[in-house]
């Protein structure tokens, strides 16, 4: 019988000759990921389990990523940077992305990928709900808490339930107007937070394959926020092209079997597709951006691991040139990498950040910033009652700060928009 | 593993993620840490909308103030619980407030995983609706091999959906337990 990826990557990480779905299998584990909110735990009960000396099962497949808390003064925060610096020098890690070092990269999902870390066919477990973006590049990637993560550092193995397989198919092209941002929300709309609750969300389709692999980040990353355990897109040609320019290493393409079971297959047509909004508190409360045109914003955010990479800000940009923002507009990138692309890349005869920076908006040091709210002091973090319209990925009560914030979520294109006329506006208007 | 858990239910809705579980803002607390540990269980579900905090009748802290545990050590919530991130501050949270059972409608799974693999307290799964029919402070009594749950308050008894394949993680106390007794561990 025919396997779908997931079940093809799993078969092989397992030593078996076939899996199925519901089969409780133990796998072997290419890359663990940590970063510094469940990095020190994760350690803590690592030596708790396997003592003091205990070394990691493979230096090159722990990789630490700070990234959470870094541009604050709590101090409790600085604390956490210093056990992972403490662990990386006594493991001789060779992937420790140090903050205030030339090492640091930013937000952990983006950087994986920019530092060569995803490959197809591979397994990786990350202490973030989002690991779940390395899907994109057609490897089984989802988050797991501090003691899966511990038990992986010591024997590279972790038990999984083989999750069944539901695909999503945009038949067609996808208009200008429409981001990845869109078509995810547009799904959990459908199906809801639990929609997917233990399943694999797979993306096919040529509205998906004309996507570029930052948007195809966007799709995967949000998979979780429809309770799915993976996301995975099939590599093709772009996905290959992006992975061997970020590192040596050798891969494995896995596809679906040609007779690959389903455990449903929803299609969607490109074109039908509108700019969508969800509104608080939930990913899945959504509404045509159009339908919420008299929504009032306090602020616009772009950033993060799902709205913070170089074509969200090349899609802002657009819709930003030549023109001022009318709300508290923040922009945080990613990684530094997208940092640095701000300033070298053009949109006619300017730099997108000059064109930020003209419209008025305020660009802060690449992080995950207020995405999650984090300490009082935290770049755009929500303080008061404000109203938000941000690209990021979760507006759960208090997520970007305080609880009485009210935080909607949308495409880089909707929030430029938006930011221009400080309702909720349908960037169709700017295009 | 214990035969019966005995206390007073506190009820949730649905969705509880994991930021009303424990904010954000409060994970920069160390967990190994004896003092700092006893935060997580100050501010454990301090985030659910005072409104829905306790229900039916709402305005019910978890954790009443100046306090770091709680009197109620059953959580009967909907569905979804634990959905968000992938802290595990959060079961932890729930355990340090005093926790020993979660009964909800549904789990998000990595909090669902993380509960069973870290053994932090046993999470059952309702086929009802029960928080439609318990109250916050009801005494409860659950049968765990048995999967029963009495109302001593209101005399009704359910049944809860057995915990199958992860009762042998939850036997063993953790998954490192676990994963020693398979041999996939080894001694010394
Ligand atoms: S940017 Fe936001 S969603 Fe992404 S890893 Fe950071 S906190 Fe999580």
């Amino acid at each position: 019988m025919g396997m779908t990826i997931t079940e093809k990557i799993l078969t092989k990480h397992s030593g078996k000759r076939a899996v199925s779905p519901g089969d409780n299998i133990w796998v072997d584990v290419d890359i663990l990921m940590t970063h510094d909110v469940c990095g020190p735990g994760t350690i803590d009960i690592f030596k708790k389990n396997f003592g003091n000396n205990a070394r990691v099962w493979n230096r090159e497949g722990t990789v630490i990523i700070p990234d959470h808390y870094i541009f604050t003064k709590d101090q409790h925060a600085g604390r956490n940077i210093e056990i992972l610096r403490g662990f990386a020098k006594e493991q001789d890690l060779p992937y420790f992305y140090d903050v205030g070092t030339s090492r640091y990269r930013g937000v952990c999902h983006v950087a994986l990928a920019q530092e060569g870390h995803t490959r197809p066919g591979e397994v990786l477990f990350g202490t973030d709900s989002h690991t779940c973006t390395a899907g994109a590049f057609g490897e089984f990637a989802t988050g797991i808490g501090n003691t899966d993560a511990a038990l992986i550092m010591g024997i590279g193995k972790l038990w999984v339930k083989v999750p069944p397989t539901i695909r999503y198919v945009f038949d067609g092209e996808v208009p200008p107007y429409i981001m990845a941002k869109d078509m995810i929300l547009t799904i959990i709309g459908k199906i809801g937070v639990e929609g997917a609750n233990y399943m694999t969300m797979e993306f096919a389709g040529d509205g998906v394959y004309a996507l570029s692999m930052d948007e195809r980040m966007t799709l995967c990353n949000m998979v979780i926020e429809a309770g799915a355990k993976n996301g995975v897109i099939s590599p093709d040609k772009k996905t290959i092209s992006y992975v061997v320019s970020h590192t040596k290493k050798s891969f494995e393409i896995v596809e679906n079997d040609h007779d690959a079971r389903f455990r449903d297959i929803t299609y969607f047509k490109s074109n039908e597709l509108v700019p969508m909004v969800a509104k608080p508190h939930s990913p899945d409360n959504t509404a045509p951006a159009r339908d919420l045109n008299t929504t009032k914003l306090d602020r616009c955010y772009i950033g993060s691991c799902t709205g913070g990479k170089l074509d969200d800000f090349k899609a802002a940009a657009r819709i930003l040139k030549g023109n001022k923002v009318v709300t508290d507009t923040y922009i945080v990138p990613a990684t530094v990498e997208v940092a640095d692309s701000l300033k070298k890349e053009r949109l006619d005869n300017m730099t997108l950040l000059e064109i930020f920076t003209n419209a008025g908006a305020r660009i802060g040091d690449p992080s995950c910033a207020a995405c999650l709210g984090g300490p009082v002091d935290t770049f755009g973090r929500l303080n008061n009652d404000e109203v938000c319209l941000s690209t990021t990925n979760r507006n759960f009560p208090g997520r970007m700060g305080s609880k009485g914030s009210q935080v909607y979520l949308a495409s880089p294109y909707t929030v430029a928009a938006s930011a221009l006329t400080g309702k909720i506006t349908d960037p169709r208007d700017f295009l | 593993m214990k035969e019966y858990i005995q206390g007073k239910a506190y009820v949730v809705g649905d969705n509880i993620d994991t930021d009303q579980i424990i904010p954000a803002n409060y994970l920069v607390y160390s967990l190994s840490d004896p003092d700092e540990r006893k935060y997580y269980g100050r501010y454990a579900l301090s985030s659910v909308p005072e409104k829905e905090a306790g229900l039916p009748k709402g305005n019910i802290p978890f954790v009443k103030a100046g306090k770091d545990s709680s009197e109620f050590s059953i959580i009967i919530a909907g569905k979804n619980f634990g959905c968000g991130s992938s802290r595990e501050h959060a079961p932890v949270a729930l355990q340090i407030a005093g926790v020993e059972a979660v009964i909800a409608e549904s789990y998000a799974r990595i909090f669902y995983r993380n509960s069973v693999d870290g053994g932090f307290f046993i999470p059952f799964e309702t086929p009802i609706r029960l928080i439609d029919q318990i109250a916050t402070g009801d005494e409860l009594r659950l049968d765990i091999s048995s999967a029963t749950l009495l109302n001593i308050s209101s005399g009704k008894e359910y049944k809860l959906k057995s915990l199958g394949e992860i009762y042998g993680i939850l036997e063993a106390g953790d998954i490192f337990e676990y994963a020693r007794r398979s041999g996939l561990i080894k001694a010394g």
